[in-house]
C-alpha cells in the first residue's frame, strides 16, 4: 500500500512535467496545425540556458529567464522561419521543425560539448520532504508538482477568463473570421508559439537536475509528447493534463511492479506450457511489465484513436 | 650560369639527403577512436592524454633506439566497427605499425580480427593492436590473437576485484544488480551473481534487472525497487547518461548503502554528482590515488590540465601503454618488426608506472595486463586531482594487488 501511494506521487511528477511539455504543443499543433518536431528541443534549451545562468546568477535567475529566451527564440522561429514556410503547405512545415530539431542538438553539442552538464538542484531545496517507509519524497519533487500545478491554472485562467484567451480559442476554431474581425492572427500565432516554447523551456528548467542535461535529452523524450495530444485530444488543455497524468501514472507503476505476462495469462485462465522454450510464444510468456512499459502509452493512443479519434476531451476531428 | 645552376641542384640536393639522414624515422601509432558524435568528448580526451604521454614520457627523453620519435595519427571511427576497419586499412597505409583503440568491445572484436587476418596476409605490413580500455573477456580468452595486448582489466577480473570488496563487508547481506540491457549488461550482472555465490554464499541476490540501453527518462521506478528491495548494496555496469540518471535517482529516492559501478567518473558524471555522491559512489578502475604519492605523476597531471584545462586524466592506463610500447621497441632494436617487439612485449615485467610502485605482468599466455586494481570512492579532491574541475574525484578505498594474476584463460595463441 506505501508502494502504491510513493508510486502515484512519482507519477503525478512524471505526468505534470509531461503536461507541461504537451500544453504548449497541443495550443501550437490545434492553432496552426503544425506538428512541431522541435519542442522537445526547446525543452532541452530550457535547461541548458538555465544551467548556463545558473553558473552566474543562481538557480531562480535560471528558471525566471531561460524560458523567456526560449519563448523568445520560439517566437522568432515562428516569425522568420514557419510564417514563410507555411504557404507551402504542411509537408514543408513538418520538414522544417525536423530539421530545426536536428540543428539544434547539433548547436547544443557544439557549444557544450557531448558531456553530462552539472546542473544541480538548488541547496534550498535539496532535501528529503517526507518520507513513506524508506522512500523518500525530495522537496524539489514537491517543488515540481506545485510549479506545475501553478503554471495549469494560470493557463487555464488565461485561456478561458480572458480576452486575449477568448481570441485564441476563436482563432483556434475559425482563424479567418477572427482575422476579419479585425484581430492581427499571425500576431496571435507568434504570441502561442512563443508561451507554447517557453512552457516546453520551463519543463527543461525543472526537469534538468533531476533527469540529467546531456545532448541526448530531446531525443530521449521521443514522440511520447504527441502520444499525449492525441490522447487527450487537439486543442484541450484539460485533456493534456489528463492525458500527462495517464501516462506518468501507467508507465510508473509498470516499471515499478515486475509483473509477467505468465501471471497475466495465468490469471485469465491460460495455463503455462509445459516446455517453455519449446513455445512458439515464449518470447510473450516471458515480457514482465517494465520491459514494455514504454510501449503501453502507445498501446493506449491506438486503443484512443480506434474508439475515440479526436481524443479524451477533444471537441472536433483530428 | 649554368655552372651556378648545378651548383645549386647539387647543394639542394646534398641539403635534402643530409636532412633525411639527420631526421630519424617516426614511430606511427594511429589513434582510432571517436572523434566526433555521441562519444566525442571521451575519444578527444583520450587522444589528448596519447598525445601528452607520447610527447611528456618518450619524446622529451629523447625517443626511442637512436633517437626515433613517438607520432600519434588520430583517426575518427565514429564508435562505428565498419568505419573503424576503413580506417585501420588508411592507418596502415600511412604506415602506422601500433593500433591503440579503447571505447567499445564492438569495435575492439572487429579490428582484433581485422589485424589478424591481415598479418597473416601482408607479413611486410603487420600491426600490433594496444587496447587501452575495450573490457570484453573474450578479446583474451576465445577471440584472443598474438597481435592485441589489453592493458585494462577485463570485466571479469573487475568484478572480481569488486566482489573482494563486497565479500569483506559483513554489512552487506543483499545485493541488487541493475544494468543495461545488453551483452555488457548481462555479462557484468551474470559475473556478480556467479561470484557472489562463491564468495558470500550467505548474500542475497534481491534484484537482478536490465533496462533499456539509452531509453529510460526517468529511473525513479527503478530506484523505488531498489529501496524498497532492502538492498545494502546495488552493482551497475551503467556508463554516460543511464549512469548518472540511474545513480542520482536512487540517492534521491532514500537509498543509504554503496552503489559500485565501472563507469561512474568523468565526462561530466563526477560534476553532476557532486556532493551526492560522497561515500555512496564507487568505482573500479587500474590507476592511482588522488593525489598520487609520487612526486613525478603529480607532475605529469600538473603539467596535463595546465596544457589541457578541461581534460581528465580519466584513462591512467594510457600512459602504461605508450612506456610499455617504448621499452619493448628498445628492448627489440627495432621499431619496424612488429613481432619482435610484441615478442618483448608479451611477458614483459613493468616496473616505472606512474601508477604504481608494484611492478605490471604482461601475461604472455592471453597478452592480458596484470596490476593492481583499486575500488575508488566518489570524494573531494583538491585541483588539479580531481575530475571534470569539480572538486571532486576518485580516492582509492579499497586494492587488490596484483589482481586476477592466475584468472583462467581459454586462449589458445598461434605465434607466428
Amino acid at each position: 500500500m506505501d508502494l502504491v501511494l510513493v508510486n502515484l506521487i512519482d507519477g503525478l511528477v512524471t505526468g505534470l512535467l509531461l503536461f507541461m511539455l504537451s500544453a504548449g504543443l497541443t495550443l501550437i499543433f490545434s492553432m496552426m496545425g503544425v506538428l512541431n518536431f522541435a519542442h522537445a528541443s526547446f525543452y532541452m534549451l530550457g535547461a541548458y540556458f538555465a544551467y548556463q545562468i545558473s553558473l552566474a546568477l543562481g538557480f531562480w535567475m535560471g528558471l525566471i529567464f531561460a524560458p523567456i529566451i526560449v519563448g523568445v527564440i520560439g517566437a522568432g522561429v515562428e516569425r522568420y522561419g514557419l510564417r514563410r514556410v507555411h504557404q507551402y503547405g504542411h509537408v514543408p512545415e513538418l520538414i522544417f521543425t525536423f530539421g530545426l530539431a536536428l540543428l539544434i542538438e547539433e548547436l547544443v553539442q557544439f557549444i557544450w560539448v557531448r558531456n553530462q552538464m552539472p546542473y544541480q538542484i538548488p541547496d534550498v531545496l535539496n532535501f528529503t520532504a517526507f518520507a513513506i517507509s524508506g522512500n523518500s519524497i525530495p522537496a524539489y519533487k514537491v517543488f515540481m508538482i506545485f510549479i506545475s500545478i501553478a503554471i495549469f491554472i494560470g493557463l487555464l485562467y488565461v485561456l478561458t477568463k480572458t480576452r486575449v484567451g477568448m481570441i485564441i480559442q476563436a482563432a483556434l476554431s475559425y482563424p479567418r473570421t477572427v482575422e476579419a474581425l479585425g484581430h492581427n492572427v499571425p500576431l496571435i500565432f507568434m504570441g502561442v508559439f512563443g508561451v507554447g516554447t517557453a512552457l516546453a523551456g520551463v519543463a527543461g528548467v525543472i526537469a534538468g537536475p533531476v533527469l540529467g542535461t546531456f545532448p541526448g535529452m530531446a531525443f530521449v523524450l521521443g514522440s511520447i509528447v504527441f502520444v499525449t495530444i492525441v490522447i487527450g485530444g487537439l486543442g484541450s488543455l484539460w485533456g493534456a493534463l489528463v492525458a500527462s497524468l495517464l501516462i506518468g501514472w501507467i508507465t510508473t507503476f509498470a516499471k515499478s511492479y515486475n509483473i509477467r505476462m505468465e501471471d497475466i495469462l495465468n490469471g485469465i485462465g491460460i495455463s503455462t506450457p509445459e516446455n517453455l522454450s519449446e513455445s512458439m510464444f515464449r518470447d510473450i510468456w516471458a515480457v514482465t511489465s517494465p520491459q514494455i512499459a514504454d510501449i503501453l502509452p502507445y498501446i493506449l493512443m491506438v486503443l484512443i484513436l480506434i474508439f475515440r479519434p479526436y481524443g479524451l476531451f477533444g471537441n472536433r476531428d483530428a | 650560369m649554368r655552372k651556378s645552376i648545378k651548383l645549386g641542384l647539387g647543394a639542394a640536393l646534398a641539403l635534402s639527403v643530409s636532412s633525411a639522414a639527420v631526421m630519424a624515422e617516426n614511430v606511427k601509432i594511429a589513434f582510432i577512436d571517436p572523434l566526433s558524435g555521441g562519444f566525442a568528448a571521451t575519444g578527444i580526451n583520450g587522444l589528448h592524454q596519447f598525445e601528452f604521454a607520447a610527447e611528456t614520457l618518450v619524446n622529451a627523453k629523447g625517443g626511442v633506439l637512436d633517437g626515433d620519435m613517438f607520432e600519434i595519427l588520430p583517426f575518427d571511427n565514429k564508435i562505428s566497427p565498419k568505419e573503424s576497419l576503413i580506417q585501420l586499412q588508411v592507418a596502415i597505409d600511412q604506415g602506422a605499425r601500433y593500433i591503440v583503440q579503447g571505447n567499445s568491445s564492438g569495435v575492439a572484436n572487429a579490428l582484433t580480427e581485422a589485424i589478424d587476418k591481415h598479418n597473416r596476409r601482408n607479413p611486410d605490413t603487420q600491426v600490433l593492436f594496444l587496447n587501452y580500455s575495450a573490457v570484453d573477456p573474450a578479446l583474451t580468452n576465445e577471440k584472443c590473437n598474438f597481435w592485441h595486448f589489453r592493458f585494462d582489466p577485463h570485466a571479469d577480473m573487475k568484478m572480481a576485484a569488486l566482489t573482494d570488496m563486497i565479500a569483506e563487508n559483513q554489512d552487506v547481506k543483499k545485493v541488487y544488480v541493475i544494468g543495461q540491457d545488453y551483452s555488457f549488461g548481462k555479462a557484468v550482472a551474470s559475473a556478480a551473481v556467479s561470484m557472489l555465490a562463491e564468495k558470500r554464499p550467505d548474500i542475497e541476490i534481491v534484484g537482478n534487472e536490465l533496462h533499456p540501453i539509452g531509453k529510460v527518462k526517468d529511473f525513479t521506478p527503478y530506484a523505488r525497487k531498489v529501496v524498497s528491495s532492502g538492498a545494502d548494496a546495488v552493482i551497475t555496469g551503467n556508463w554516460g547518461a543511464d549512469m548518472l540518471g540511474l545513480g542520482k535517482s536512487i540517492l534521491e529516492n532514500g537509498f543509504e548503502g554503496p552503489i559500485f559501478t565501472y563507469y561512474a567518473a568523468a565526462d561530466g558524471i563526477t560534476a553532476a554528482f557532486g556532493e551526492s555522491g560522497v561515500d555512496s559512489l564507487y568505482l573500479v578502475a587500474e590507476g592511482d590515488d588522488n593525489p598520487p604519492p609520487k612526486p613525478e605523476t603529480q607532475e605529469y597531471i600538473q603539467a596535463f590540465k595546465a596544457k589541457y584545462p578541461d581534460g581528465n586524466m580519466s584513462q591512467t592506463r594510457i600512459t602504461n601503454v605508450i612506456q610499455m610500447l617504448a621499452q619493448a621497441i628498445n628492448e627489440a632494436g627495432t621499431a619496424t618488426d612488429v613481432v619482435q617487439v610484441a615478442n618483448a612485449l608479451e611477458g614483459m615485467t613493468f616496473k616505472d608506472s606512474l601508477w604504481s610502485t608494484d611492478e605490471m605482468h604482461m601475461r604472455p599466455q592471453d597478452h592480458q595486463l596484470v596490476q593492481d586494481i583499486h575500488i575508488f570512492g566518489h570524494q573531494p579532491v583538491e585541483a588539479p586531482y580531481d575530475m571534470d574541475n569539480s572538486g571532486y574525484g576518485l580516492k582509492v578505498q579499497f586494492t587488490v594487488e596484483n589482481a586476477s594474476a592466475d584468472i583462467a584463460t581459454t586462449c589458445e595463441m598461434k605465434r607466428p
